[in-house]
Order: structure tokens, then sequence, then C-alpha cells
């Protein structure tokens, strides 16, 4: 009985996906406390990134609004949560510049964190009136309502910068190329490989993949934090490894005489 | 102190998302976790409602420009929110035919039904197919040859286009069989397959590396901007 309940503890399917997790956050953590003794990362420029103040920039200097989509997923999507981030930092910027910053959300969840991510940029740039929660608004949770509301705004306002940080779906295009079609800078940001494309041919910079993750990191300076981008190139590395020595045994293993098949696939014509 | 709340709340969500696939007994929180996540969105809602409508409201008395589309939504909005909680038109349940409102609210039939299937369907519809024409904008744009990326680019985009066509097959068919992966089809089927999935998989592992990293910050209380706060 007690040999059972400990051979149940843990499940047994996933041991080499838990020691991959394990492995991976021992980097990061690793790395993270190595940055805070000292061993700060020096991290590569991030177009996309760095363009955040041209962007806001240019609006000011056109007396145009800005334009921040942040997907169309609920905050328990982590790039929901990685463009509320990016979010706090161009509101910040936007305060400093006294721009106008339009947020139209598709979640009420969302509306609130943006809400309270933008009010506390606004405070810490100085600039505590500039922030109106009106601006910061819940338009529908269905996907092409909220990109025909979008995209009709892009019409109307005609934002001089558009940022697309988060989850995005078939409604990717419809955002990046009305904001093309205005003529706005435009800065997007996703982990949905499916959308990567359309970003890259509509907007003029990308945040792609785990670029994105680490914006907020990159914006923020902190040196644990870019610790946590070097773990992630450790960890990286690691897998890299594993993906040749994986490549490596099976061509032996193939290549070896007298290899016996390990799955009906392999005997099959 | 509210701060120290809500990251007390992420990192015990976090932690208990984390280990729930990997401990047996732990099965059923993540369900706890996403049902309460749920449980906080469902609440939020009337927050996005009331948001809504103060906007809408706002617009339509100041009397500003596009004040009739303000009209419109508001109408929308109400119009629908009566139909589907009033269970308008809505069959009883064959479980309980004496009870009128037993059905559910968006039952074949219903009121509610009828405005999703020939209002939000047509509506959603429409938008979905104007992507095509987006789509050929975007690829006008980016496939001029401006250079080698975006002459390779080309290329490959045509091999693709015309593989997945007939007009692979016509024009390459003629391909003896030793030269058959030089038939448009064949190739684009390799370009899928080889570059494609091996480009793919390297952006999906640096995804996965960037979400636990994320995961970590915020579990960790490194990253608060979206409580915020800053880091």
């Amino acid at each position: 009985m007690v040999l059972g309940a400990e051979a149940s503890f843990l499940n047994p399917d996933k041991l080499l996906l838990l020691v991959v997790l394990a492995a991976t956050c021992g980097c990061i953590i690793a790395s993270m406390v190595a940055a805070r003794a000292g061993s700060v990362p020096r991290i590569r420029r991030i177009a996309g990134l760095e363009a955040v103040e041209e962007a806001v920039g240019r609006a000011t200097e056109m007396g145009r609004p800005i334009l921040f989509v942040p997907g169309i997923q609920d905050m328990d999507n982590p790039m929901t949560v990685a463009g509320i981030t990016v979010l706090s930092r161009v509101a910040g910027t936007a305060a400093q510049y006294d721009a106008t910053l339009d947020v139209p959300v598709s979640r009420s969840l969302v509306m609130q964190a943006a809400r309270e991510s933008v009010q506390a940029a606004a405070l810490q740039a100085g600039q505590p009136d500039w922030y109106d929660p009106e601006r910061i608004r819940y338009i529908t949770d269905e996907q092409f309502g909220y990109a025909a509301y979008a995209a009709g705004a892009m019409a109307r306002d005609k934002p001089a910068a558009c940022f697309y940080m988060g989850c995005f779906f078939a409604e990717s295009l419809i955002l990046a190329e009305n904001g093309n079609a205005i003529g706005a800078i435009q800065i997007a940001g996703t982990a949905e490989t499916a959308q990567l494309p359309f970003f890259v041919a509509s907007c003029d910079y990308t945040l792609i993949g785990e670029e994105f993750f680490a914006a907020s990191a990159y914006l923020s300076g902190a040196p644990d934090q870019l610790g946590t981008l070097r773990g992630q190139d450790i960890a990286k590395g690691l897998i890299a490894l594993a993906l040749v020595g994986g490549v490596v045994m099976a061509t032996m293993k193939v290549l070896s005489p007298g290899a016996v098949p390990a799955s009906p696939a392999e005997v099959a014509p | 102190m509210s701060r120290s709340i809500a990251l007390l709340i992420c990192l015990v969500g976090g932690l208990t998302m984390l280990v729930s696939p990997f401990l047996p007994m732990a099965t059923g929180w993540a369900n706890e976790v996403t049902d309460w996540f749920n449980i906080l969105a469902a609440m939020a809602f009337v927050l996005g409602g009331g948001s809504l409508l103060k906007v809408q409201l706002m617009r339509l008395s100041a009397r500003g420009p596009g004040w009739g589309y303000s009209a419109v939504t508001l109408l929308a909005f109400v119009v629908t929110l009566w139909v589907g909680l009033g269970k308008v038109g809505v069959v009883a349940d064959a479980s309980a035919p004496a009870v009128a409102w037993s059905g559910k609210p968006d039952d074949e039939g219903s009121a509610f039904w009828w405005i999703y299937l020939y209002v939000m369907t047509p509506i959603t519809s429409t938008l979905f197919a104007v992507l095509a024409f987006y789509v050929a904008s975007a690829a006008f744009r980016a496939f001029r040859a401006k250079n080698l990326e975006a002459t390779l680019l080309l290329v490959t985009a045509f091999i693709i286009l015309l593989g997945r066509t007939f007009a692979g097959v016509v024009l390459t068919g003629w391909l003896p069989d030793w030269a058959s992966g030089l038939r448009l089809e064949n190739l684009a089927v390799t370009i899928m397959d080889v570059f494609n999935t091996a480009g793919n998989r390297a952006i999906i592992i640096g995804i996965a590396l960037g979400v636990a990293s994320t995961g970590i910050r915020l579990m960790l209380g490194l990253d608060r901007s979206y409580l915020g706060g800053d880091a």
C-alpha cells in the first residue's frame, strides 16, 4: 500500500517533462541570482522596442493619437500579460510627451488591468492628470466585432502610431492593413506563429515570439529581469545540444549494422 | 497591502497550475483555479458592459461625430440583453414542458438564436471574407523583390502558390521520375515540411522558454507592471 502511494506521488508519464521544466526554471533562476550579484548580461538591441519612443514622439509631433491593441485574449494568456507590461512603458512615454493614448480592449479583466497599469505609468511620469480611464474602454468579446471597431477607429481618428501587442488570430491582418493604409508607424508583438507573417508584412517592426516576452525585461532594464533572459539562452543552448545529440543517436542507430527497428512505423514499407 | 495580496494570489495560482500536471493528487487543482478565474472574468464583465454603456451614452448625449453609431450600439446592446435574459421565444425543455423558461436562451427557435444566426453570423462572415483582399494587398507589398531576402521570399511564395494548385502539376508534371523532387507540387511539400517546420519549431522553442521566463518573473513579483506597479 505504502509502495503504491509512493509510486503514484508523481505522474510517471510526465517525469521527463518535469526534468526539462526543472532544468529550464533552474537556469532562469540561477541567472537571475547571478545578475543580482552583479553579473548583468548585455542584451542585443531590439529594434521594435527602440522604436517605441520614436513612434510616441511622432504621434505627439503630428498631434494625433496612439492606438494600443493588447490582443483579444484574457489575462490568463501570457501574451496578454506581456502586452500589458509593454503598455505600461508606452503609457509612461506617452504621458511624458502628453500624447493621447487610446486602448480599446476586448476583455473586461484586461480593461481593469490596463487601467491600473496606465494610471501607475502616468503617476510615475509625474503626469497624474494625463490619465483618462475613458480612453481605455471595453468594446466586445466578439473577435470580428472588435476588429471592426478598431479598423473604424483607425479610419476616423487616424492614429499616428499603432501598437499590436498580445494574442491575435485572423483579425491581425485587418488591424495591420488598416493601420498601414492610414500611414501609421506600426509595432507589433505576438507569439502566435500563424499571425507573425501578417505582422511582418504589414508592420514597421515586429517582435517575434520570445522577443515579445523579453520586452518587459528589456524595457525595465532591471538586472534581475535581464538575468532571466540569459537563463532563457542557457536553456535554449541545452535544448539545442539535446536536439543535436538526439539526431546523432538516431542516425547512428539507423546506420549501425544489424539495427533492429524500434517501432512498427520503421518496419512499414 | 492589496498589491501583496495580488502577488500572493498570482504565486499560488501559478504554482498550482505548474504542479498539477505532475502530481496526480493535484489534477483537479488546475480546474479549480480556472473556475475561479472564470468567476472573476464573469464579474468583470459587468464592469466592461458598464464602460461600454457609459462611453456610448456620453457620445450620444454630446451629439459628437458618429453619435448615430452609438445609438445603434446601445439599441443592439439593450435588445440582445433583453432577449437573452428574458428568454424571448425559448421553447420549454422536454424535461419540464410545463415551465416556459426551462429551455436554454440560445436553443433553436429562440429570438437570441435568431439574432445570432441571421445577424451576427452574416456580419462576422462578411468581415472574415474581407480578409482575402487584405491578404492580397499585404502579399503585394511583401513580395516586391527589393533585396536578396525579399527575392527569396517571392520565389518561395510562387513555388508554394503554384505547387498548391493544378498549375504546378501542369507546368512541371512532364519532369521524369528521377527528377520528381523538382516538380512544383513536391517542392512545395519539401518547403513546408522541412524549411517551414524547422523555422516554426525554432520560434516555438523560443516562445516556450519566453513563457517560462515570464511566468517566473510574474510569480516572483519581479515584473509587476500588470498590477500597475513598476519592477
